[in-house]
């Protein structure tokens, strides 16, 4: 296969020449995986030089992340600590110093971790052109999207309110049994919880049916219990060579238990 | 097919290449550059073998698309050497049994030397966290964690 390769000096341009059959490479640990695999169905990789995509910059009550954004760059800049525990959870330093904010929310199943932390926060996706997302709706049609994603918009947490953990069979680091995230914000009883899933089907999922049974909870053992009980409602694990569908589904309230407790994993 | 001149900077030599539209950095170091040290492993970023440098910090040269190494000073394993004085994380590796195939030896030297240059005294923890990306099917991990602990107060001591 005859691969061309475009580069752009500006987002703007990189995106006018997305068309059919045409891969857009930002940190290159998921296109160049393709590459290596001999992928079909493109022949053409477009890039871009704008520096705009590698800037983290306050906005509003959140911070904007360009998509060409690195793992390593969350890990080190100090708006950002309550992402970088997340961050530090992909791979090792040197995928940390390619992969990006935007490519991870193209990352399949069991990968995606940061983007099913960005989905507990309510991040929204700014595309090239056009209005921004709810990530929700963009990871619903992810498999659609044509353009190239310019940034994500996370809004800040209240303190202590967010939660992430990372399930994996290896220690320090190995691909997620599953991941989960929760925003808890209320202080003492839970008011609009978000909990967000990885791994727990082919993109990051809500688990909308806990969020609604944490209303107005308290955050004990009797409290979040009706949560754990639901939570499994709208996933759709898959089996693959981390873990069964099955050992995942019997595994996920425990873990949901242990982050909503903060009990030591 | 047309091919691309790259130029960058291979373990402090100017170095120029033809690569191929959608080669991979590995590729080109290996196959145009005659560099060999990086070895080819998984190709999808789970291994290390690949680790190198690009401007100071680890990259999986596999997962690199050549081109975009244009003007970049590149640091692989075949450079740490002085000549025939080894480094002191070779050594370290050497004399501790840290590599027994020793493919993935090169992976972990790079990632060693980084956490190094940005740590020079690191804990146990934290070099087990800087060659994560890094898999080791012989040792078990151990000696080579032992090894960069070496190196690392072999290097200290030359710094103070």
């Amino acid at each position: 296969m005859s691969i061309t390769v475009e580069t752009y000096p500006s987002l703007r341009e990189a995106a006018r020449a997305m068309r059919e059959s045409t891969w857009y490479l930002g940190g290159g640990t998921l296109l160049m995986r393709g590459v290596n695999y001999g992928a079909q169905g493109f022949d053409r990789i477009v890039r871009t030089t704008d520096a705009a995509m590698r800037e983290i910059h306050p906005e509003g009550g959140g911070i904007r992340l360009g998509a060409g954004v690195r793992m390593a760059q969350v890990m080190a800049h100090p708006d950002l600590a309550f992402l970088a525990p997340v961050a530090r959870s992909v791979g090792g330093p040197a995928v940390r110093n390619m992969a990006t904010v935007g490519g991870n929310l193209f990352a399949r199943s069991p990968f995606g971790d940061f983007t099913t932390a960005l989905l507990a926060l309510d991040a929204s996706v700014q595309m090239a052109e056009g209005p921004a997302l709810p990530l929700e709706s963009f990871l619903s049609g992810r498999d659609r999207q044509r353009g190239i994603v310019a940034s994500v918009l996370v809004p800040r947490p209240s303190q202590g309110a967010f939660r992430f953990a990372k399930v994996t069979r290896t220690r320090p680091k190995g691909a997620s049994v599953m991941c989960i995230a929760a925003h808890l914000p209320g202080g003492g009883r839970i008011t609009n919880a978000r909990v967000a899933f990885g791994a727990m089907g082919a993109t990051p999922l809500r688990a909308k049916a806990a969020e609604t049974a944490l209303e107005g909870a308290g955050p004990d053992a009797g409290g979040i219990q009706r949560a754990l009980d639901v939570c499994l409602q709208g996933l759709d694990p898959q089996d693959d060579a981390i873990a069964s569908a099955w050992y995942r589904r019997e595994v996920a309230p425990v873990h949901l238990r242990r982050l909503l407790l903060g009990e030591e994993r | 097919m047309a091919k691309t001149p790259i130029r960058f900077t291979l373990n402090g030599a100017e170095t120029g290449v033809f690569a191929d539209p959608g080669a991979s950095l590995l590729d080109v170091l290996r196959r145009e550059a005659g560099d060999l040290s990086p070895k080819q492993g998984c190709q999808q970023g789970g291994c290390g073998a690949c680790t190198v440098m690009i401007d100071g910090t680890t990259h999986l040269a596999c997962l690199t698309l050549a081109e975009t190494a244009e003007g970049a000073r590149i640091d692989t394993a075949a450079g740490l050497a002085g000549g025939p004085d080894l480094h002191p994380l070779q050594k370290a590796f050497i004399e501790g049994f840290a590599a027994q195939c020793g493919f993935c030896t090169p992976g972990m030297l790079m990632a060693a030397r980084a956490l190094l240059e940005s740590n020079p005294n690191p804990t146990r923890d934290q070099v087990a966290e800087a060659i994560s990306g890094n898999l080791c099917r012989c040792t078990g991990y151990e000696p080579i964690i032992n090894a960069i602990l070496t190196a690392a107060a072999e290097l200290r001591g030359r710094a103070a």
